[in-house]
This record gives structure tokens, sequence and C-alpha cells, in this order.
């Protein structure tokens, strides 16, 4: 057996080696993937030079196109063309109903299915192939295997739709080693850029969605204040507005999906030209074949649009309250998202924070390249980096209580990792079980709230009315994700879901389709789980023997430290020779035996944090 | 280990706080206790690292607003002000309490509503600017008639705060 090696204390373990980490902004209309090289954080190109990944996914009868190719197919294969699928992502049928969007949503036991040739699809296994083939693009020009990515999300996303992004991670093979805000990434990289403190807005609009968040920036930490927006609020809005014009100018309706397309696919190409021009031919070839031609000038489209912005300056507002920020504390105003082409966009923006924003970064790449500063950080490359992110939840969590009110646990703009517990009772002599309604939103009532998870608290022991304590706790990640526990306290009994959200995917179903993938791809199963334990039994040895280098001298007595190298030790032989589920096992002995190490750890890194401050020095 | 919200912070058990210090610190806690700084740590040690970070945004939510922190002062003497039923109202504060519930409503008709509203935060701010420092005295004080004291107007604090929200709901909505 490979011997163990320990570094001598004080000294560094053995230097890192580069871990490949990126980032990436999965968009409504284009998809991007970034790494840090050389230090540098640069966008990735594919192999005939593109850097936008359009996020368009056409199904054939046996094979499925993603990218420019599936956008060119768009209009004459719109039912297998999926584009726009983010505003799909985490919604049940209800939501999408109601939008335009020319699929035929199949409805089914969890999430809704677009109908194609290649069988129903789910938005999470559309999405997933974006990001497949953002692997593969970042693999193939670093020659070498990811370790991890971080993407992007817009920050006003909810949980189910957070939860449906990081399934699709895992079904495309990704590890993902946080869900970042994309306002928060555009400031990343925006800040990083300039050096420059103080309170910045990131005004956050794409193709379908829309983010403002007010951010603090401070010795290298970057303090969301607060974040609001739209979910389904975008550049694709602009673009049904001029369709929609167009097809009563004409004198057609829009129900033929073919013709849909073209007007769309117009629509956008007239509302990108008038960014340079003060008027643009409109041309369109109707169901009956015959052409449709006419003009809109700039005039004509901020009429169409200026509804749609003001929508988003009541965020804006809302934001600034929340931070308790007015406009004039505000240093500047960073414009991210294709839409902030616009120039009435620019305008209204200008107007609202009263100094002009700045459009000096490609408003299509910054995001990306935030994301990837952070994937690198979290991977490992920068161990001494000062930077930290301090992100909120966008949306209140609370619990449905009588008469169908929603009390509020955790309000929106709780700075994130957040755990909060309150005290529920029971409302009738003897109840022995309880439902717990997990809802998200901002609204009194159950009905105008998201609903997140429902769950139930069994076994209570029968008491009178209002004697049962029934303590709830949310506790929120730093990716924003939800998990929910009850206890009752008298007598221990205990529930906990980790929220799956009612229009989310079942674990089986990701389980299945993974397993369908790799049956695909012709991956023996058995093989990547043995090679998946084997890389966490990687991580596993180095971060314990780095924590040892560190600080088993000044935390640990000769026989704990004997205990936790004996542990170590066999994981590294259970790692060389054995099955995924021994080394499953040896993984969590490491991890038990490690436990008090880890708390007196933490408690001595707090200590450290503070050293040098003393009660005294006030008095 | 169980250290209260100001040892945590290495300050001063009073209602008087130094902002800047408080949120350097916060941000030094934050820096060594973070999930971002464990993403390669074993399991134990994330959850360990989200736990603890939570109670340190926690913390620093209850001292950084002035209600929180009265209130957390107070419950610290053994106090629970959010239990407000059983607390006898100064009958002058629930005067003035109707008065300016009746001056809210009477807004919404006015001719022009948003900057009538705009009127009513800032005296909203003035009274709760007041209600502060006189809650900073009495801290000093810390006597058990003070203390009294100090739960009342934390009360009297808490119900402008409420009020404020909701001229501030109302302005949304005219929006």
């Amino acid at each position: 057996m490979a011997l163990l090696q320990i570094s001598e204390p004080g000294e560094a373990t053995a230097p890192h080696q580069h871990r490949l980490a990126v980032g990436i902004d999965l968009g409504t209309t284009n998809s991007l993937v970034a790494t840090v090289k050389s230090g540098e954080a640069i966008t990735l190109a594919d192999k005939d030079g593109q850097h936008l990944l359009p996020s368009v996914v056409q199904y054939q009868q046996d094979n499925i196109v993603v990218g420019s190719a599936a956008k060119q197919v768009a209009a004459s294969d719109p039912h297998n063309t999926i584009s726009s699928v983010k505003r799909f992502m985490g919604r049940g049928f209800e939501d999408i109903k109601s939008e335009l969007h020319g699929y035929e949503f199949i409805e089914t036991e969890s999430v809704p299915r677009i109908r194609t040739v290649a069988g129903d699809v789910s938005a999470v296994e559309v999405s997933s192939q974006i990001l497949a083939n953002l692997k593969q693009r970042a693999e193939e020009s670093l020659a070498d295997e990811l370790q991890g990515v971080v993407i992007t999300v817009p920050a006003y996303f909810d949980d189910a739709q957070r939860q449906a992004t990081k399934d699709a991670a895992k079904l495309a093979g990704l590890k993902v080693l946080r869900l970042l805000n994309e306002p928060t990434a555009a400031a990343v990289a925006y800040g990083l850029d300039t050096g420059s403190e103080g309170v910045h807005a990131i005004y956050d609009l794409g193709g379908g969605t829309f983010d403002i968040s007010i951010l603090r920036l401070n010795r290298g930490v970057f303090e969301v204040l607060s974040t609001a927006g739209d979910s389904a609020l975008g550049g694709d809005d602009m673009d049904h507005a001029i369709a929609t014009w167009m097809a009563a100018e004409a004198g057609v309706d829009m129900d033929d999906a073919y013709l849909s397309r073209r007007m769309l696919n117009e629509a956008r190409r007239a509302k990108e030209a008038l960014t340079n021009a003060d008027s643009v031919e409109l041309n369109i070839e109707l169901s009956d074949g015959k052409a449709w031609q006419g003009s809109i000038d700039s005039h004509q489209f901020n009429q169409l649009v200026d509804g749609l912005i003001k929508k988003t300056l009541l965020p804006c507002k809302r934001a600034l309250r929340d931070a308790g920020i007015s406009i004039e504390e505000v240093n500047d105003v960073v414009m991210v998202g294709g839409s902030t082409r616009v120039p009435r966009v620019r305008e209204k923006v200008a107007e609202f924070f009263a100094k002009p924003p700045l459009v000096d970064i490609d408003p299509d790449k910054v995001v990306a390249i935030g994301a990837a500063i952070q994937a690198d950080t979290l991977v490992g490359n920068k161990p001494d980096d000062e930077m930290l992110l301090l992100d909120v939840n966008p949306l209140s969590l609370g619990i449905e209580t009588m008469g169908g009110l929603v009390e509020k646990v955790i309000p929106r703009n709780t700075t994130i990792p957040v755990a909060r517990a309150q005290e529920f009772t029971t409302f009738k002599d003897g109840q022995t079980a309880m439902a717990v309604h997990v809802l998200q939103g901002e609204r009194e009532l159950v009905d105008d709230c998201r609903s997140l998870a429902r769950f139930e608290l069994r076994d209570i022991p029968p008491m009178v009315a209002g004697a049962a304590r029934i303590l709830v706790t949310f506790q929120v990640d730093a990716d924003g994700l939800l998990e929910v526990t009850a206890k009752e306290q008298t007598s221990g009994v205990e529930a906990s879901v980790q929220v799956k959200p009612s229009y989310g995917l079942e674990d089986n179903e990701i389980e299945r389709m993974l397993k369908e993938n790799f049956e695909h791809a012709k991956e023996d199963v058995e093989a990547r789980k043995l090679r998946e334990q084997q890389v966490e039994a990687d991580r596993v040895l180095e971060a314990i023997n780095a924590a040892l280098a560190e600080d088993a001298d000044a935390l640990l007595n000769d026989e704990e430290r004997a205990t936790i190298i004996s542990s170590l030790e066999a994981l590294q032989q259970a790692r060389d020779n054995d099955s995924a589920a021994k080394i499953k096992y040896a993984i969590d002995v490491a991890d038990k035996t490690t436990a008090d190490f880890a708390a007196k750890r933490m408690d001595a890194s707090i200590n450290k944090a503070l050293s040098g401050h003393t009660l005294d020095e006030f008095e | 280990m169980d250290r209260n919200h100001f040892e945590l912070f290495a300050l001063p058990v009073s209602f008087e706080i130094d902002a800047s210090s408080l949120s350097e610190r916060y941000q030094d806690l934050q820096r060594s206790t973070h999930p971002d700084r464990f993403t390669n740590a074993t399991d134990r040690e994330k959850r360990l690292s989200m736990q603890q970070a939570s109670m340190i945004n926690e913390a620093y939510q209850a001292l950084k607003d002035p209600l929180k922190r009265a209130q957390y002062l107070l419950s610290l003497h053994g106090v629970d002000v959010k239990a407000d039923s059983n607390t006898v109202m100064d009958t002058t504060f629930l005067m003035q309490q109707m008065e300016l519930r009746e001056a809210l409503d009477d807004i919404m008709d006015a001719s022009d509503p948003l900057a009538a509203l705009e009127v009513f935060v800032a005296d909203i701010e003035s009274r709760v600017k007041d209600l502060v420092s006189q809650l900073q005295s009495l801290f000093k004080q810390s006597t058990d008639d003070s203390l009294k004291q100090a739960e009342a107007l934390s009360l009297q604090l808490q119900f402008l705060y409420r009020l404020r929200e909701e001229a501030e709901d109302r302005e949304e909505a005219l929006l």
C-alpha cells in the first residue's frame, strides 16, 4: 500500500495542480462558457471561433442538434426545435399554458414535457443538452477534465427554477460548485476589473429574465444588499410586442407556428437593427405564400416597448428601498444582458438613476467571465484569495397557517446562508399529524404564492390543542436552495425534506435519465460510479491531510491524531483496491472520525478572524 | 461554544454600536466561515461552515438594526419583547398611533398622494430617530426602571417600522 504523506506542520502541502473549472452562463437566448487561463478570465470559442452558443436545441429522430445549426432550422421545424427553454425551467403546466411559445406541452405527473419527434422532453433535459455541449467545448479546447462548474441563474429565480438548473447540470455530468446569481457574477467581473469600491446597481435585462441587484464592494467582499426582478420579462417580450404589432398591421393572426416563428425572427432582426438605425424595412412571407412589406421606426418601436421597460423600473425602486440606499448613493449603474443594447432601455435607466449607465463592458460576456473567476476561486486555484460573495435570497419563504395565510419565516433579501426557526402548534385536541406546506413569494395568501413543497410530521403524541410545540426550521444554503425540517419538541418526533419543488423532477427520474444517457454513450454505469467515488476519496484525503498539516499540532493529542491517520490509511486502501460501496463506507468512517477535529478547526478559525480585537479596546 | 452576539463580534454589550467595526468584523468572520471557503472540504466541514455562516449572518442582522438590537438586548435581560399582547401601552402613544394611522389612510385621497406619502415617511423617520436616541440613554442607565421604559419604547419603534412598511407598500401600489 502506498504510504500516506503527512507534511511537516507549518509546511504547506504539495502545491496544487491547476484544476480546470469553468463558469457557464446558461442564458435564455445564448449561452457561454468561460475559464481562467494564466490568471486571465476568457470566454471559450467553438471550432468555428464562435463564443456565443445559441440556446436552441433541435430534436431529430435519432440525433440532437445544439446551437447555431438548430437556430437556423427553428423556422422550418418549429415543433422540434426548442429555444428560450430557460423560461420553462422549474415551471408547471399551468404556468406556461398562457405563454406564447408554439410548442405542444404534455401534462405529466411531475414536470410538463414538450412533444418532439424524438419523444417528450422536459425543460431540464433540453437545458442539459446545452450544458453538455459547453462541457464538451471546454474539455476539448482545454484538453483536460472539468473538476467543477459555476452556473449562473437570474437572481430572481425561485427555488424550483434553481433546483431545475442544478438537475440539468447533474444530467449533463457536471459537478456544480455553486449556483451564482447573474448580476453578482457581473459585479465580480466588473468590480475586479475596475477595483471600484462603493455601491453598484447591476441592471440585467436578458432575453427572458430581468434582475436588478444593489451591492456594495468593500475590501474584496461583494455584499449584495438587495435584489429584485421578474423572471419572465426580457428581450423576447419586445420581440413578441413587435410581432403582434406586425400581425395587426398585416391583418393576419399568429396561430400558425411557422408564421409565428418567422414573425418573431423578423421582429428580433428589426429590434437589433434599430440600435443603429432610425427606421427598418420589414418583410414577411405569409401563410398563403404572399409577402407582406412594411417598416417600423424608432418612435413606433419605443411606443411598443416603453411599457416593458417601465416594468423593470418598479423592481429598481423596490431594490433600492430594500437596500436602504438612495439613488444619490449609487456610485454607478452597470448594464448587463443583450437587451440593454436597446437605446431606449439605456435612456430610461439613465433617467431613473440620474446618471449615464456604464455600457463599456460586453454585456453578453460579463456574466460568464464573473462565473469563471468565482469557479477558479471555489475549485481551489487561489487559496489566498480575499474575494468573497455574500448573496441574498430573492423571495420570501414561508409556511401555510390557518385560513390559507402565509407566515413568513425568512423575508426576501436576507443574506444567505441563513437558518431560521419558528414554532407552531396543533389546532385540534389529540391531533397527531401536521401538514407542512412551504411557500415562496411576497403575498399574504397561499394561492398567490408559489408552492414549493408539502410534507407531513406524523406520530405527534396526542395532546390538547395548542400544547404541542412544533419547531419548523428553514435552512437556505449558499446556492439559495431550501431545506425544511420539522420537529415536535416535547416528543422529539422529526421530519425533514430537502425541498423538492412541486414542479421538479423526482430523484429517481434523474437517476433513470442518467442511466439512459450512459447507455446512449455506451458508458459502463458501474465503472462510472467507481470513478466518482475514487475522485471523492481523493478529495476527502486531500482535504483532511491539508487540515492535519495546518492544525493537528495545535488541536489534536497523539491518540486523536493516530485515530484519524488510521482512518485515512483505510480510506486510501479502499480507494486503491475496492468497490464503490466500500470506498463510500471508508469515506463515511473518515468523516465521522474527523468530526471533533472539524468542529475545533471551525472554532479556531472564528477566534483567529477576530484575533487582535479585544473588548477592552472599546472601553 | 456559547457566545452572545456581541461576544461573537468582540464588541461590548451596549445599544450604542460602532457600525464600521461591526461590518468589518462581520466580513472577517464570513471570510473564515463562508461555504465558499469550504468547497473542497469534507461534507462535515461543509455542513459546519453553512451552520456557522448562517449563525453569523443572523447575529449580524440582530445587531445592525436598532429595533432588532434593542429587542436582542432586552432578551439578554430576560425580556421577550415580541409578546406584545400583555404590555400596557402608554395612552398618549396609543392616541398618536391612531392619529398616524388615520393620517396614512387620508393620504390615499390626497390630490398628490405620492408627495404626501413622502412627507409622511419623512415624519416617521424623524420619530424613529428620536426613539432610537431615547433608547440609547435608557440602555446606558440599565436600571430596572429604565429597561422597563426601553421595553415600551421598543414596542413603539416596532409600530413605527410597521407603519413605514405599510406606507412604502402603498407607494408601490401607486406606481
